[in-house]
């Protein structure tokens, strides 16, 4: 089962190194991991998507919480949430094929950022479903490469993660 | 620094001077503080560790950087595992080589992460004071535990304008929850009404917390039989008619014994760890209902499945319990029960001629000292029969029982008479412990300190040729001792009179005669080699 995590830390140096040892010391699996600043300069934001049943996830939060840095733990519930993963995805394609790959980019509403003459770049900003599709759909063609910046989460309404 | 450690009410520091330290060092040289020079450094911690639990507050420990620091980090990886209230100082190189692998530098708050409660790496002199009170506050508060401060020489040798020292912390993201929500503690008088067969397993936390006499008083009022985890020895005094004493996998059998049977266990200050508990999941498989109290939220429903959580501080529940758990009291037959085990498994000890008998001698011990002792019992076999064995009175026990680290006791008992000067502070160790930290009788000859070591010679490293012998067919691969040197007249080269029996006859005349007097003395016991931990 999939969790998402909505973490709020101090903006401090060494913070990442905490959160990020915690979950090689502790055996968490994580899927991914986006951090950024919040609206409060002086308070980050760490999405966490992790794997794992009950019992992990509740070890995952409590464990979180007791670093000192870190404000709140908030386990966002299925369903009550938006989330958003920025993904940028070099595709193998010549001339021939670039027509194609454009069709599927606008079918799946993703943009062509970059053309070259044996590639083409897309930037798709969609959930991890989504993007797998994508990658599913430019898999054929070859994929050169890809980025992506692991997921980002947001309570739907009124709702939110406050310290 | 020193002002900082003045305003903290510190006495005593325990340390090791090094190149980097040394601006904090000629600073504490002028001042009134206590400085005591240990001989290695991961003995600083330790002792810093028995002089926190015999204070019930922070113990300070320092060390220069690179190796001082990193040589700390047995004895802060120790208190980290035992919950003890601790902040270690380490000097750091200067600022602007930081990173440069330059002489004698080590990451020792990224080295130190995962067995810190919180560290910092000081960049401002402006910040010394804040970080300081932060410090103190987060070692002492919650599940207490290590802080680590690392300050590079040129933070110690800035002058600052003025010093303020902070009068209160403000942490957005540290906020201790030590009230127990009175929704769960009324839940759990309801489950303890309603149960037939209730026990109590008490741990570390009651102690730390100095919630020893509520819980006394609970389990007299309620008469719920009490067992306890080896840090929670010293709970109840030893021969407490509801006393069962430690349970585990080196435990009593009668407390093991009253666990398999009972339908409720309320435990308090404790985190239930793999020798506490084998078999966790058979605990919550059969009809156990478990109340777990601790003021780490992390440590409730970990190791073992929980019917009612309650967060808080051991004293405050206690004290919520006593109010409202009115005139209940066990059921006849479930006192009687745990009566006969008591009396049923009685410990019948087979004895060596011509060697003393450990348990029976640290079983008589206690009766030897006064009643308020701190005794510091090493880690090994040494650790299981004081833990078993030693009669605690009004006194305390200090042992390792979350990390195990060999070579504890000596500087612990250090820290601990340091902390307690009037009190009787013996030490129980093995030949294997001893040689661990022997190096520390130098600190107990400068600093006149009046402990008694008693040290269990069977020439072996007992506990692990024990399990050799259970599991590894008795091939005792690196577990001999022979060829040790002499520990008396070693103890003698340090200027501590010492003397070696081989019977618990001479072992008894030896002690009532050594605590009469106010020097310290190593006591050599010579043990059979097959005088086994339990039974």
């Amino acid at each position: 089962m999939k969790y998402t995590l909505s973490v709020l830390v101090e903006n401090q140096a060494g913070v990442l190194s905490k959160v990020s040892g915690l979950f090689s010391r502790r055996g968490f699996n994580i899927d991914s991991l986006a951090v950024g600043v919040t609206a409060d300069p002086t308070v980050s934001r760490i999405t966490i998507v992790a794997d794992g049943d009950e019992y992990v996830v509740e070890q995952l939060e409590k464990q979180l919480n007791k670093l000192i840095p870190v404000i709140k733990v908030k386990r966002l519930i299925d369903g009550e949430f938006i989330s958003r993963e920025l993904c940028l995805i070099k595709v193998h394609c010549a001339a021939a094929k670039r027509f194609e790959v454009i069709k599927i980019a606008e079918l799946m509403n993703a943009k062509v950022v970059d053309v070259a003459v044996s590639t083409i770049t897309l930037e798709y900003c969609e959930t991890v479903e989504q993007i797998s599709t994508l990658i599913d759909l430019v898999k054929p063609y070859g994929i050169r490469e890809i980025v992506r910046t692991g997921t980002i989460a947001i309570d739907k309404g009124k709702a939110s993660v406050q310290g | 620094m020193v002002k900082c450690l003045q305003a903290e009410g510190v006495d005593t520091v325990f340390g090791y001077p090094g190149a980097t330290i040394c601006p904090f060092y000629d600073s504490l040289y002028d001042s009134d503080i206590n400085s005591v020079l240990v001989r290695q450094e991961q003995n600083a911690a330790h002792a810093a560790s028995g002089y926190a639990r015999a204070k019930i507050k922070p113990g300070v420990c320092v060390a220069t950087s690179g190796p001082g620091a990193t040589n700390l980090i047995t004895g802060i990886a120790t208190a980290y595992m035992d919950s003890i209230p601790m902040v270690a100082i380490t000097g750091q190189v200067r600022s602007d080589l930081l990173g440069s692998d330059s002489f004698q530098e080590a990451d020792i708050t990224g080295a130190c992460e995962p067995f810190t409660k919180h560290s910092y790496l000081v960049k401002k002199t402006e910040d010394l004071p804040r970080v300081f009170k932060e410090a103190f506050h987060i070692a002492a508060t919650g599940r207490p535990g290590p802080v680590l401060i690392d300050v590079p020489i040129d933070i110690q040798q800035n002058e600052i304008e003025s010093f303020e020292y902070p009068e209160t912390v403000e942490i957005k993201s540290y906020k201790p929850n030590t009230k127990g929500h009175i929704v769960q503690v009324k839940r759990a008088v309801e489950l303890i009404k309603q149960a037939k067969r209730p026990l109590i397993v008490s741990g570390g936390g009651v102690l730390i917390s100095g919630a020893k006499l509520k819980l006394q008083q609970f389990a007299e009022m309620t008469q719920i039989p009490v067992l306890s985890t080896m840090m929670g020895i010293g709970v109840m005094p030893s021969e407490h008619p509801l006393y069962l004493g430690m349970l585990g996998t080196h435990g009593r059998r009668c407390a093991n014994k009253a666990l398999h049977t009972t339908d409720l266990v309320i435990v308090c200050g404790a985190r239930l760890g793999d020798r506490a508990i084998a078999a966790p999941d058979q605990m919550s498989e059969n009809t156990t209902k478990i109340i777990h109290i601790d003021i780490d939220p992390a440590e409730i429903g970990k190791n073992v499945k929980v019917d009612i959580p309650i967060v808080g501080d051991m004293n405050h529940v206690m004290k919520k319990l006593i109010e409202n758990i009115g005139d209940f009291k066990i059921n006849d037959e479930w006192d009687a029960e745990v009566k006969d085990l008591k009396a049923h498994y009685q410990n019948k000890i087979s004895t060596f001629d011509g060697y003393v008998e450990p348990r029976t001698l640290i079983g008589k011990l206690s009766s030897m000292l006064k009643s308020k002792a701190i005794l510091c019992a090493d880690v090994g076999q040494n650790q299981i029969w004081c833990a078993n064995n030693f009669r605690i009175r009004e006194g305390r026990f200090f042992t390792t029982g979350g990390m195990g680290t060999m070579g504890y006791s000596i500087p612990c008992a250090i820290g601990a008479k340091l902390g307690l000067k009037k009190r009787d502070v013996v030490v129980v160790c093995g030949d294997g412990s001893f040689q661990m930290s022997l190096n520390e009788l130098s600190t107990i000859v400068q600093n006149n300190l009046n402990i008694k070591i008693i040290v269990m010679r069977n020439y072996r490293l007992g506990m692990v040729r024990e399990l050799q012998d259970n599991l590894y067919n008795g091939r005792h691969a690196m577990t001999i001792l022979n060829d040790s040197p002499d520990i008396v007249a070693l103890a003698k080269a340090y200027g501590i009179d010492s003397a070696e029996v081989s019977s618990n006859e001479d072992a008894e005349k030896y002690i009532n005669k050594i605590v009469e007097s106010d020097k310290p003395f190593v006591l050599v016991c010579q043990v059979h080699p097959d005088t086994p931990s339990i039974l």
